[in-house]
């Protein structure tokens, strides 16, 4: 509980209706500073603004939401503040450096502007652009065509000053993407190179920038699972899965045991292909091609069962609110295992190749190396956090569909480098094992969606036969899923981290806001830190331990 | 029965014509560049990987320079902010080039249908094959090189590809 924070600002801040807690924006930093110092709340999970022009009884048109965690990860405090006519407030740089590039997003997509922020500019979208996308009077389909790609000197150069360096003659600057093979396709990071030292970075980002959360304004509930599928599209399931859940804790529904179950085992399936293609390409920058081969069948096998499952092989758009699309097919625990049996020897004979590698322990030890409170300040999370040693997993810490009930462990690094963070994805590859064949032993029969056909769609034999099923169905697709309003966070253990959505609804069948918390974002905006002072080879390596995905960081 | 130079040699030797030829050796020696940028990428390391095999094909060497690829494949979503990157790479290959479009973004921008992709990349470079999907499976990647390879092989020498005529929206 923040006790110190209650204390010091009693007088100051109300509570609102769905329990955040409203302050001046003059006080936003003061009560930050209080519950990071005196209330351990030192982890700072994302900021977001609103744009209240279609909400009536608001007292200003924006405001923007401070999420914050304890140090035991399992609290969640929500801060708000309104912004007045002059769309300023303070940065709150100084305190998590977490909030430089979510700042900067806000004034990208909202044009509210935070004083003394080091940095204050556009993130996802281009230099040409004019406007602010995602403020409600800004219309969805006006695209504005880019001509020149922005050279980043302006922020190169002041970066090369705190470095000492006052004339840029020694140096040499090279672009590490977009359009590289290391750098994933979509990734830019801008440096200056010291013979093969990296000496300052700086990384563009915004070359996949989809315009999810616009679109999510656009369409009903149950359409954005498509969109969702599409954020990491290593894992759709997953992004599935956190999307249906933050929406299900809007509702206030529980489902259906199977249904969790179902959750659970095809979720871990997930991650397991997330690390699996995340393995397999640092190992192919390294350039230890064969392992690409030896992780790569295995998912290639792991898409078989999906299509059988859910029709689509990579964007399975398999949930829905309140359940999924259908039940588990005949014979599908013989093809898990099938599959599962795969993964482990793929990982086996990787490790054969790699565990006892000389070339791999040199070019993955000591490099990259992130510090524990570095990690938390810049809100780091999922396998990236773990490999520095903190114990964040939201499976444990804050458990859901009984997680807190399966026999399983936390992977932990010790030192925050490459190594580590490989080594816990093999690790929770492991452990994701373990889950799913305890999951199966216990999977109940039963339904698989809530029986309550204002959310989930009738069967349809009561669809052809009865009005009242007609009804259902036509209000459910035309409408979509009439969700009571609320502001709302909710988060799951994606396989990059803590991948939660922020929810806006207002009674109906359409999202007001849809905002994501996409782990990625905030590793990539730790990464030019992480890579200053060590070699090209060495930054490579870095982004592909991350486990970058430009869909889920550009959005 | 054999007349002129294959009678004299006898099965070491081949006549036929240039055209033939050179269109035979390019199209089971494609590089291909591909641009991914998205999911359609990650269908593209399938087609790569041993089940679907994109060697089979004689395009495994991909290339990631565009000095040393004929087949550039757009694979994901373009936004506005990457389409100069494209162009530039797409300038910069050597003729000849053939480009595929791989996935509903590339091609028209998908269900994205706002103001950050762009609709559709055959508004800045020319496009040879579209191929449908979200993403396409990789068995329509591989349709899509064999329906290059008809292009190739039908397509003479004599008809130079560099006079094609396209104006894009970002040729100034």
């Amino acid at each position: 509980m923040p006790k110190a924070f209650k204390k010091l600002l009693e007088k100051h801040y109300t509570i609102d209706a769905y329990g955040a807690y409203i302050l001046s924006k003059e006080l936003i930093l003061q009560a930050l500073q209080i519950l990071q110092e005196e209330d351990n709340y030192p982890f700072l999970v994302d900021i977001t603004a609103i744009d209240y022009l279609h909400v009536k009884n608001q007292p200003e048109r924006f405001a923007i939401v401070y999420l914050l965690r304890d140090e035991n990860f399992k609290n969640l405090i929500t801060l708000k503040t309104y912004i007045d006519s002059s769309l300023a407030t303070q940065s709150i740089t100084s305190l998590f450096k977490s909030a430089n590039w979510a700042e900067r997003e806000i004034w990208d997509q909202y044009g509210i502007h935070f004083k003394s922020h080091p940095n204050l500019k556009r993130i996802l979208n281009h230099k040409e652009f004019k406007g602010h996308p995602l403020r409600k009077d800004y219309p969805i389909t006006q695209g504005q065509l880019c001509h020149k790609s922005d050279d980043l000197m302006d922020e190169m150069t002041p970066r090369l000053k705190t470095k000492g360096y006052t004339s840029q003659e020694e140096l040499m600057f090279l672009n590490l993407g977009p359009a590289h093979p290391a750098s994933h396709g979509t990734i830019r990071t801008f440096v200056a190179l010291d013979g093969e030292n990296i000496t300052c970075a700086v990384s563009e980002i915004g070359y996949l920038h989809r315009g999810f959360e616009k679109s999510c304004e656009n369409h009903t509930y149950n359409q954005i699972i498509p969109y969702t599928d599409r954020l990491n599209y290593c894992s759709a399931i997953l992004n599935n899965i956190a999307y249906a859940h933050a929406v299900e804790g809007i509702l206030g529904v529980d489902l259906p045991e199977r249904a969790k179950f179902i959750r659970v085992i095809i979720g871990e399936l997930s991650r397991i292909i997330d690390h699996l293609v995340c393995l397999a390409a640092i190992l192919v920058d390294m350039g230890a091609l064969t392992n690409y081969w030896y992780l790569y069948n295995p998912r290639e096998k792991v898409y078989d069962l999906l299509s059988k499952l859910t029709g689509a092989r990579l964007t399975n758009s398999y949930m829905r609110i309140g359940g999924m699309s259908h039940d588990l097919y005949d014979g599908f625990e013989h093809d898990l295992n099938a599959c599962l049996k795969e993964i482990e020897q793929g990982v086996g004979e990787t490790l054969k190749l790699i565990e006892h590698n000389r070339i791999f322990h040199d070019r993955t030890q000591n490099v990259g190396i992130i510090t524990k409170e570095d990690a938390i300040n810049r809100g780091l999370t999922g396998p990236n956090l773990r490999a520095c040693g903190v114990p964040y997993d939201l499976r444990v810490s804050a458990p859901y569909y009984h997680y807190e009930t399966f026999d399983f462990d936390i992977a932990l690094g010790s030192v925050g480098d490459v190594y580590d963070r490989m080594m816990v994805r093999f690790e929770e590859i492991k452990q994701s094992t373990r889950i799913i064949h305890q999951a199966m032993q216990r999977l109940p029969e039963g339904a698989i969606c809530v029986q309550d056909h204002a959310i989930s769609l009738p069967p349809k034999k009561e669809v052809y036969t009865n009005i009242e099923g007609l009804m259902n169905q036509f209000k459910l697709i035309y409408e979509g899923v009439k969700v009571p309003p609320m502001e709302y966070y909710r988060a799951i253990e994606g396989a990059n981290g803590e991948l939660g959505f922020f929810i806006i609804s207002d009674g109906s069948g359409t999202p007001y806001k849809v905002k994501v918390r996409p782990p990625c974002f905030y590793a990539m905006a730790a990464y030019p830190r992480i890579i200053e002072g060590s070699m090209i080879a060495d930054a490579v390596l870095t982004l592909g331990s991350l486990n970058i995905i430009a869909g889920e960081l550009d959005r | 029965m054999a007349v002129g130079a294959e009678a004299i040699f006898g099965e070491s030797l081949i006549t036929t014509t240039l055209d033939s030829a050179i269109s035979w050796a390019r199209e089971s020696s494609m590089w291909p560049y591909i641009f991914g940028t998205a999911c359609c990428a990650i269908e593209f390391m399938s087609v790569a990987s041993s089940k679907y095999d994109i060697s089979r094909f004689g395009a495994e060497v991909v290339r990631f320079s565009p000095r040393q690829a004929d087949l550039l494949i757009i694979a994901g979503t373009i936004s506005y902010k990457q389409a100069p990157i494209l162009k530039k790479i797409y300038d910069q290959m050597n003729e000849p080039k053939w480009v595929i479009s791989a996935g509903a973004c590339a091609c028209s921008g998908g269900f994205y249908d706002n103001y950050t992709t762009l609709q559709g990349v055959d508004s800045i470079i020319p496009v040879d094959v579209y191929v449908a999907g979200c993403p396409p499976r990789p068995e329509a990647f591989l349709d899509a090189l064999l329906e290059i390879q008809k292009i190739q092989a039908t397509q003479s020498l004599l008809e130079d590809r560099a006079k094609r005529v396209f104006k894009g929206v970002l040729d100034a």
